[in-house]
Parts: C-alpha cells; sequence; structure tokens
C-alpha cells in the first residue's frame, strides 16, 4: 500500500498558510508529540504546517467555507487520514454545501489512488444523499475506475452497492458482456454477471435466467476449458438445485467435449467428479474419455469411475494432493 | 530450499522504526499503529522480543504504560488507544441486525464484525453486545464480492464466539485450497514458482493471502488440503536475503505488511524455530493465553 500525493508542480505553486491574509487570525496547533527533528524537504514543510492549521480549525470546531478548503488541501497531502475526511463531512453538513462538487473532488483523489478507503467511504456517504440523482454519475465513474483497473474490489463493491440502492440495472449486462469480451478470464466481471441475474429486478432472477446463461458459459467454457471462473460461474447457476445440476445433459456433454479433446482438464474433471456425485450416471462415452486421460496419465484403473477421477485429480492437480485422496475416502466410506 | 533469515528480518523492521522521521513516515502517520502491531508481532514470532513480557509486567489495561513501553510517544496515538478500549462505542456500534459500523457514519462491513469481537473478546467484554445476532448477521451473508479478507474477518469472528459450527468446512476448505496457485499464465507472469496463494481466480498470487487464506484453513481444520511445504518455499522466495524483509511477490520491494505476513504465514505453517500464532486473534498464543485464559 503506497500512494502517491499531490505532484511537485502544486508544490511549486503553493502558499504557505502563514502568508495567506485569510488565515491571519488563526495560531496553527503544533502536533505535540515532542520535537521532531526536521528532515529540511519542502514538501515536508507544506505537510507540517497544513496540518496545524487543520489542528487549529478542528480544535476550535470551525465549520466555515475556508475550514472546507483547506481539507481539501489537507486530503489532497493525506488522502488516508481518517479524520480529515470526517470532518469535512461535518464542514459540508453544516454548510448543506453542494455535493455536486465532492463527486469532482473524490474523482481527483482517486486519481491519485483509486484503493483509498476513505475516498470510497466518502463517495458512498455523498451518492447516499444525492439519492438517485447519482445513479448514472456513479457507475460513470467506477466503470471509468475499472477501465484502469478491471480488479479493483472498492470499484465493484460501489457499483454494486448504487445497483441495491439506487437502481441502473438496465445495461449492467451487457457492460458485463463488454468486459468479458475484452477478457473472458476476468473474474470480477463472472462475479459480476452472477450478480446481474441473481438480484436485478428486471431480469426474473436465477431459474428465468439460467437457460440463456448456461449456454453463453458453455460456449466459453469450449473456448477456454482452462478458465476457473466460468466452470465456477456455471455451478453457480445451479445453486440450490442440485437435482437440475446432475440432470442437465448440457453440462455433462460439456465435461465430455472437453475431456475428449483429450486435454487433462482438472476442472472438467471436478465437475464430472460433482455431477456423480449428485446421481449423474456417466455414459459410456463419458467413461472412455476419462479411460483415456488416464491411460495417457498413466493412472492405475481403479474399481469405479468416481475413483479414477480422484486418481486422476491427485496426478493432475498434485498441489491438492490430500484434498483428492480426502474426497476418495468419503466415497469408499459411502461404499459400505 | 533457501531459510528464514530471521535474523536479516528483525533489522529490517528495526530499521523500518528508525525512519519514521522520513518523508514516507510522515505521509503514512495514520498508519503508524498499524505498523507498530506488524513490526513488534513479526519480532515476536521470531523469538526476538516478547510481547507477552509487555502484558505480565504491567496490567493489559494500563493503556498509557503499554503504549509507552512500545515507544509510541505520540499522545494522540495514545488517546487513539485510549478510545478504542475504553469507549464502549465499540458495542454501541452493533446495529439491529447484528452487524457491525465502522464509525458513527454507519459503513457496514465483515472488517468491522470482526475488529468489534476482537476487541470485545480480548477486554472479557463480549457480553455487552449481542453475540448470537453477530453471530446470525456473519452466517447469512450474501456473498456478491467472495474475497479471502472478507473469508477470514467471519471465520475469524466465529472462531472467537465459538460458532464455527455454523460453517460448512468441507465446501469452504475446498474454496480456500482452490486459492493455491498450481500452474498458468498467472505464473509466468508473476515469475513466480507454483505453491502461493492468490486473492480470486486469476490474480496473481501475494504473499499476504499466506494470512488471509491460510488461517481461514487452520481455523477450519483443512490446512492438509493444501501443499504447506511448496507454500513456504513461496514465501521464503520472497524474502530479501541481503537487506531483510518480505514482498508480496519473488523480486518485488519488501514493506513490513508483507513482512509480517510472510513470517505469520510461516508460524501458521509450523516452521521450525518459530513461536506459534493464533489464526483468529492474530496474536502470539501465549498473548492470546494469557489474556483470554489469565494463564
Ligand atoms: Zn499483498
Amino acid at each position: 500500500m503506497r500512494e502517491r500525493e499531490m505532484d511537485s508542480d502544486e508544490e511549486q505553486l503553493w502558499v504557505p498558510f502563514k502568508s495567506r491574509p485569510e488565515w491571519s487570525d488563526v495560531i496553527p496547533v503544533e502536533q505535540d508529540d515532542g520535537p521532531n527533528p526536521v528532515v529540511p524537504i519542502a514538501y515536508k514543510e507544506q505537510f507540517t504546517e497544513t496540518m496545524n492549521y487543520f489542528r487549529a480549525v478542528f480544535k476550535a470546531d470551525e465549520r466555515s467555507p475556508r475550514a472546507l478548503q483547506l481539507t481539501t488541501e489537507a486530503i489532497g497531502l493525506n488522502s488516508g487520514n481518517y479524520t480529515i475526511w470526517h470532518y469535512r463531512r461535518l464542514i459540508l453538513e453544516t454548510l448543506k454545501a453542494d455535493l455536486q462538487n465532492e463527486l469532482d473532488f473524490t474523482d481527483q483523489i482517486a486519481q491519485i489512488n483509486s484503493k483509498n478507503y476513505q475516498l470510497w467511504h466518502h463517495r458512498r456517504w455523498v451518492a447516499e444523499i444525492l439519492g438517485t440523482n447519482a445513479t448514472s454519475s456513479e457507475l460513470e465513474f467506477t466503470k471509468k475506475i475499472l477501465l484502469g483497473d478491471a480488479k479493483n474490489y472498492h470499484a465493484w463493491s460501489h457499483r454494486q452497492w448504487v445497483l441495491k440502492e439506487l437502481g441502473g440495472w438496465e445495461n449492467e449486462l451487457d457492460y458485463c458482456q463488454e468486459l468479458l469480451e475484452e477478457d473472458v478470464f476476468n473474474n470480477s466481471a463472472w462475479n459480476q454477471r452472477y450478480f446481474v441475474i441473481t438480484r436485478s429486478p428486471l431480469l426474473g432472477g436465477l431459474t428465468a435466467m439460467r437457460e440463456s446463461e448456461v449456454s453463453y458459459t458453455l460456449k466459453a467454457i469450449v473456448a477456454h476449458p482452462e478458465n476457473e471462473s466460468s466452470w465456477r460461474y456455471l455451478r453457480g447457476l445451479y445453486k440450490n438445485d442440485n437435482w437440475s445440476w446432475a440432470n442437465d445433459p448440457q453440462v455433462a456433454s460439456v465435461c465430455l467435449k472437453v475431456l475428449s479433446a483429450n486435454n487433462d482438464c482438472i476442472f472438467a474433471l471436478s465437475t464430472l467428479l460433482d455431477l456423480i456425485r449428485h446421481g449423474f450416471q456417466a455414459s459410456e462415452e463419458l467413461r472412455d474419455a476419462v479411460d483415456a486421460i488416464r491411460n495417457s496419465n498413466l493412472v492405475e484403473a481403479e474399481s469405479d469411475l468416481t475413483k479414477t477421477i480422484c486418481s486422476l485429480l491427485e496426478k493432475l492437480d498434485p498441489i491438492r494432493v490430500n484434498y483428492w485422496k480426502w474426497r476418495k475416502s468419503i466415497l469408499c466410506e459411502g461404499a459400505k | 530450499m533457501g531459510e528464514l533469515a530471521a535474523e536479516k528480518h528483525v533489522q529490517f523492521i528495526l530499521s523500518v522504526e528508525k525512519k519514521k522521521d522520513s518523508l514516507e513516515a510522515v505521509a503514512m502517520e495514520h498508519l503508524r499503529m498499524n505498523g507498530a502491531y506488524w513490526g513488534l508481532t513479526t519480532l515476536d514470532l521470531l523469538g526476538k522480543i516478547q510481547v507477552l513480557a509487555l502484558f505480565n509486567k504491567i496490567d493489559v489495561l494500563d493503556v498509557d504504560k503499554v503504549a509507552s513501553y512500545k515507544q509510541i510517544k505520540s499522545k494522540r496515538n495514545k488517546k487513539i488507544l485510549l478510545n478504542l478500549i475504553f469507549n464502549s462505542d465499540v458495542a454501541a456500534l452493533q446495529n439491529k441486525d447484528g452487524s457491525f459500523s465502522g464509525d458513527m457514519w454507519g459503513e457496514i462491513d465483515t472488517r468491522f464484525s470482526y475488529i468489534a469481537i476482537l476487541c470485545l473478546a480480548l477486554l472479557h467484554r463480549l457480553n455487552k453486545i449481542n453475540v448470537e445476532k453477530a453471530v446470525n448477521y456473519i452466517t447469512h451473508l450474501n456473498f456478491d464480492l467472495p474475497m479471502p479478507t472478507a473469508v477470514f474477518c467471519c471465520v475469524g469472528a466465529l472462531a472467537i464466539t465459538g460458532s464455527l459450527h455454523h460453517i460448512d468446512k468441507d465446501l469452504l476448505g475446498w474454496w480456500l485450497c482452490e486459492r493455491q496457485v498450481n500452474s498458468g499464465d498467472i505464473l509466468i507472469k508473476s515469475k513466480a514458482k507454483p505453491g502461493g496463494l492468490n486473492g480470486r481466480p486469476e490474480k496473481l498470487p501475494d504473499v499476504c493471502y499466506s494470512w488471509w487464506v491460510l488461517s481461514s484453513l487452520v481455523m477450519i481444520d483443512r490446512v492438509h488440503w493444501i501443499d504447506k511445504e511448496k507454500l513456504v518455499k513461496f514465501i521464503l522466495d520472497c524474502q530479501d536475503i541481503e537487506n531483510g524483509g518480505i514482498s508480496d511477490r519473488p523480486d518485488d520491494a519488501v514493506d513490513v505488511y508483507h513482512t509480517y505476513f510472510g513470517v505469520a504465514g510461516l508460524s501458521l505453517l509450523e516452521y521450525p524455530g518459530m513461536k506459534a500464532l493464533d489464526p483468529a486473534y492474530a496474536l502470539p498464543v501465549d498473548v492470546v493465553n494469557r489474556i483470554i485464559l489469565g494463564k
């Protein structure tokens, strides 16, 4: 975690508070932890003086336009400091300030560091007050951040909050589509897609969406069987409905398709294992496909298909060998 | 395989402490408390200081003494500590549904559930909140953005309140052990060998997940499902052998945060010569025993 603060251009233009007429009545408050061995860096002077004036207004609980301006400068120097942000909100409340300005302000801070907790917290506070007036600005804002960092957790979290609280679901599925077309391995986009189909009031929920989503996902799996996210998404489409999972011929056939391309695909094998666990009866073709992989990996045949799959996974996914051994052992217990 | 450069890491932590007047340290002032925790706990796990000794000599609740003993001179920081510990507000931040807010502005997050429960447990004040509701809130969460950090907070809170039986350990264990990176493009990008843990599919492995993922696996007793030896190797590969410290990935710059999480991970993996760490409290086991059990 490292923050890039204001760059040197702005430092050059900086006027010390003690030279600003509008601050002449304020006595700065030094930090009270004894003499700070001073490193003579211009930046540090600016930082120290700004914080000294901040302490002064904070102590006096001054809620004025100049105090607001001071918090802007102080946050610019120290965007992770919770107290300054908190105080800024108190001032904004008192002044009944136009919160549209806050959107621009946070936008600027985001350009310095888009992973700052305070920034997102503040943004939510503003959006909460602006209500549905903020829907489109918030969707645009997060979209912009995600353009530079497609996996930014804060941005996704904020976006989901906006959708749940303020709405704006209309184009969200298309947006996920766009992101996945760009990068089908983008787990955040798959995650958002799941959020949309399960939560959007416009779409009718998981069961209504299943058919079209399954066919979309199967295509993605066939194109990239090594993509953990798409397999995970497929399983999610049958959440709380293991019967449909085990009995939908499309799921078994995608496993067959991937495995018979002689692909040592861990995800296909573990999906097959999961299907059988929930009552699926494997076809001859599937058994043959597994057998072919078993042969090419020099794994010994077991007494039944599920044990063979476990043995294969032990070999192909050695890092989790103990997990697969455990899976095999509970199969034995079940057989007794 | 390399070994743990314990002595170097101790020097690294101490050098960071000395640099506290640097420009960076000033800008990151608000993180000083975190830094103190990361640094001190690391030193303790490496057997260099005894955090417990601090508690044995002085009353746990004598914050002034604790603070001064830890060389935290700033009165402001002392005040924060005092607020944290004495302010009954921790309990007041619990909402009707059992969740916790971070402050008066009401942001709700599982982080706050964990922190509140941890604080109150350390103070023997869990009776000040509705534990049942807090647990109920956590066990009924809908994870729209599943992250190991959030999982840690939930599992940790459940562990501290003795509520781990609410978890489907096999299912969660599988989800967590899938975070150990075995192969694929990600490894090529990160110049890392197999064995590290990542936070989400297709993300790079990172030493700090040896804390978030591993501690959760230990709490639910499924740590044997991952390849511990490979994970140890991954962490050791992230050491700066010359100047001490541990980074997020091999060859990146080191920092105190990842040094702590790397050392904590090794402790959870029972690396020889290290003190044991409690996965739920994120404190050395002897410290937890002293505080919670009075031993
Ligand atoms: Zn990290």
